[in-house]
């Protein structure tokens, strides 16, 4: 079946099944910056934006988000950018793997609360998982974004 | 998930109908543990287009839709003051963000699972739930039912009440279930449930009684708390904790519980 949606501000038309995830249609059609890890909402690399709010795309279905807007990591360009930078600067990136997740929840994060401090960062940030770094570098260069009002 | 068939209904009736209709079709609610556990369903029944996705403050209580995501809860300012913000602190340790804005409260109470971290802190709430066909039920009955009713729940109602909040979770790692949790409310009276024993929670209600006799309580009534709630309250073993640690856990937490709401 058909369904509309807006996907980084633009409006498309996507051919679905009833039990297709929204990862598994993102994919299908080319985002390839949602990527998969558990496929179980354990890892948060499917992250993606709906109305807004982070949520693992690997259990949403497609067939729900008629209608509603989502944002990939290529939705929040500048914002990763900015946060790419001072994860370049800090060294808290290796494969890369978690880093359109992370952007995206980290860009949410921002925008719910603008005040976070060192627990709040820890807790918004336990569903998405990092294989590669340790999180130290990567809570750093976190903080560093979230006081980065440019 | 094989799905023959997606509703998205425009009543209520129509929803519960197609319920009935057939037994192997489902209503989903956030999803997320459909997508864990569900591997076959003839119509999957959607609650999206039903308007259950709301908390209402009125003056002596709040009505929760059941389509509510769990994180509208732990973010909601009246809820945050009920009990010292008892259901924030139980779903603030569900998981991360992203699964807590699609998980709702009707998943979670209907999915009846052991190793939940609401359902006791509904129990000592007093919540009542609000079924399509069942009528009123309360948190503590609808627990202690054989079986799950093939019902919708549409809300789930809170009695507003000036009480001291206590929640514990012991877990691995914050993306853990539960080995044990805890939930004490006083408000003159105590009400205890301890969950995931690994067990569904129960209310430990002749520890209730004993705390409720005395007028100010000291370290040896403490003592004596926990030979009754351990007499009470059955705990066993299972992969994420033995019987014997689950007993060391409730001795500990029953105590710091009861203690910082008296405090
Ligand atoms: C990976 C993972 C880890 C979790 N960890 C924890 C944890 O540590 N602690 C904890 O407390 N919880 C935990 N949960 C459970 C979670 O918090 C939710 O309770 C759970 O996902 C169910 O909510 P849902 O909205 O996803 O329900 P769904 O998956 O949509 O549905 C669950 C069940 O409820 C039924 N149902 C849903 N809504 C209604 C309704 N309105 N009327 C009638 N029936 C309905 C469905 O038919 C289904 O049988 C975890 C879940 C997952 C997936
Ligand atoms: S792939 Fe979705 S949470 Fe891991
Ligand atoms: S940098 Fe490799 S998973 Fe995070």
């Amino acid at each position: 079946m058909k369904i509309d949606l807006t996907i980084n501000k633009q409006k498309r038309t996507f051919l679905v099944e009833p039990n297709e995830y929204l990862l598994d249609v993102l994919r299908r059609y080319d985002y390839h910056s949602v990527r998969r890890g558990c496929d179980n909402t354990s890892c948060g690399v499917c992250t993606v934006l709906l109305d807004g709010k982070p949520v693992p795309s690997c259990s949403v279905l497609a067939i729900r988000c008629e209608n509603r807007d989502i944002t990939t990591v290529e939705g929040i360009e500048k914002e990763a950018e900015k946060l790419a930078h001072y994860f370049g600067e800090l060294g808290a990136d290796q494969c890369g793997y978690c880093n359109p997740s992370m952007a995206l929840t980290v860009y949410a994060l921002k925008r719910e609360n603008k005040n976070a401090g060192d627990e709040d960062i820890k807790s918004y940030l336990v569903g998405n998982l990092c294989r590669c770094t340790g999180y130290v570098a990567q809570h750093e260069a976190i903080k560093r974004y979230l006081g980065d009002e440019s | 998930m094989e799905i023959k068939e997606y509703l998205k209904p425009k009543s209520i009736e129509e929803a519960y109908e197609a319920l009935l209709s057939n037994i192997n079709n489902k209503i989903i609610g956030g999803g997320a543990w459909i997508k864990i556990s569900l591997k076959k369903v003839d119509t999957l029944i959607s609650l999206d287009d039903l308007k259950l996705n709301y908390i209402k403050e009125e003056n002596d209580f709040f009505e929760i839709g059941s389509m509510t995501p769990l994180r509208d809860l732990e973010i909601n300012k009246g809820l945050n003051d009920l009990a010292g913000g008892i259901i924030s602190k139980a779903i603030g340790n569900i998981m991360g963000v992203s699964i807590r804005n699609i998980a709702t409260i009707g998943g979670s109470v209907m999915g009846k699972f052991a190793f939940s971290d609401l359902l006791g802190v509904l129990m000592v709430l007093d919540a009542e739930l609000i079924f399509y066909n069942s009528g009123v039920i309360s948190v503590e009955d609808f627990i202690n039912m054989p079986k799950i009713p093939k019902d919708i729940l549409l809300s789930i109602r809170l009695k507003k009440q000036t009480a001291k909040g206590y929640f514990k979770k012991v877990a691995t790692t914050h993306l853990d279930f539960s080995i044990l949790n805890l939930a004490i409310v006083y408000n003159e009276r105590f009400k205890i449930a301890i969950g995931s024993r690994p067990n569904i929670a129960v209310l430990a209600k002749r520890t209730e009684e004993y705390l409720n006799g005395f007028k100010k309580l000291d370290e040896a009534n403490l003592d004596e708390v926990v030979k009754i709630s351990l007499e009470e309250v059955k705990l066993g073993d299972n992969s994420r904790g033995s019987k014997e640690y689950r007993e060391l856990l409730m001795k500990t937490y029953l105590k710091r519980g009861i203690r910082e709401v008296i405090k």
